[in-house]
């Protein structure tokens, strides 16, 4: 009886509040953008779509990416609006992160890599394709979950920090 | 139609003819902006509000040590999962561009796997998505445009690598 609250302390260090609404309201956002228009908007395609702008590659030049690269452009400077907005009001605004730039940068490269080979990032699989139950993003969510994991815990382990 | 448009000389110092012939999705309804715009601003308020945008939470998930984010994936997928489910099942279609509503499902390939694997790699060692890294630089991390030029190089790889299998394979189609 006294250990639950302890268990859920250490689960959860700093409460579950902000994150639940966090995600309500990631939800929210995705759900008013499919109510008015269908799409299940993922956040990892505007890489390739906006990359349609500049490279002749016939990988970018495909109709999907053509037709979506205007407003995955407003899509990404909504996200960027909102969450700049929301630091600006709670006085957050100009955190930087301590994650060394080498992480980022070769993260990143990776991210981009796969997401985009494997059809979907946290937005597009973890959220859309969850949801709609699908069992190609309930593997891979699996999969870049355990993956994630698994390389995070060997980066604490050789004391890779932060 | 692409390799048209490849095959269109550049005009000099302008802009090359890309995307001709494509009617952009926007151009449905004039609300469309206005509301994708709205969309991605709460989505952008979530990923702020849930502290996301930081690579060090999402390293702490990670290493298991805050597992909140399972409330941020939980609570976004029930949202959207109701509302997905509720407009799929009514039959009915978008009001701005007619599109019938239906759930998001993808083929599984040995792409959908292998992917997944290295963005996992990628995830677990910098703590970033496309999404909130997106939300991070919104926040002032100005240091995440390293994450967010390194997705970039990383999707351009990938459609260069897949361009150069197709050629290879004789194959002018691709996914």
């Amino acid at each position: 009886m006294f250990e639950l609250p302890l268990l859920i302390e250490s689960l959860f260090p700093r409460g579950i509040e902000h994150y639940l609404l966090g995600g309500i309201l990631i939800g929210l956002g995705t759900a008013v953008i499919y109510v008015g228009t269908g799409i299940h908007a993922g956040a990892s395609t505007f890489l390739e779509s906006t990359l349609s702008y500049g490279s002749k590659l016939s990988r970018f030049q495909q109709p999907k990416f053509i037709s979506s690269r205007d407003w995955r452009v407003v899509f990404t400077l909504g996200i960027v609006s909102g969450a700049m907005t929301y630091a600006l009001l709670s006085g957050e605004f100009g955190w930087v992160t301590d994650v060394q730039p080498w992480r980022l940068f070769i993260g990143g490269i990776l991210v981009g890599i796969g997401t985009r080979l494997g059809k979907g990032c946290t937005s597009g699989h973890g959220v859309c394709g969850v949801a709609s139950g699908s069992r190609t993003s309930i593997l891979n969510v699996a999969i870049f979950m355990l993956v994630a994991i698994g390389v995070a815990q060997l980066l604490l382990a050789v004391g890779v920090t932060p | 139609m692409s390799n048209a448009d490849k095959k269109e000389p550049a005009t000099d110092g302008g802009h090359p003819m890309q995307g001709s012939g494509v009617v952009a999705d926007h151009e449905s309804h004039p609300l469309f902006i206005p509301l994708v715009f709205l969309g991605g601003f709460i989505f952008g308020v979530g990923l702020a509000v849930s502290q996301m945008a930081r690579p060090e939470i999402v390293i702490e998930f990670l290493q298991l040590r805050d597992l909140g984010l399972l409330f941020v994936m939980g609570g976004a997928s029930v949202v959207v999962g109701i509302t997905f489910w509720e407009l799929t099942l009514s039959g009915r279609s978008a009001p701005m561009t007619g599109k019938q509503f239906g759930l998001r499902l993808k083929s599984l390939d040995r792409n959908s796997v292998v992917g997944g694997g290295i963005f996992g790699i990628g995830w677990g060692l910098s703590g970033i998505c496309p999404g909130a890294a997106y939300a991070s630089v919104g926040i002032g991390n100005i240091v995440m445009l390293y994450g967010i030029g390194g997705m970039f190089i990383g999707a351009y790889l990938q459609g260069q690598l897949r361009e150069t299998q197709s050629r290879v394979a004789g194959a002018v189609t691709s996914d």
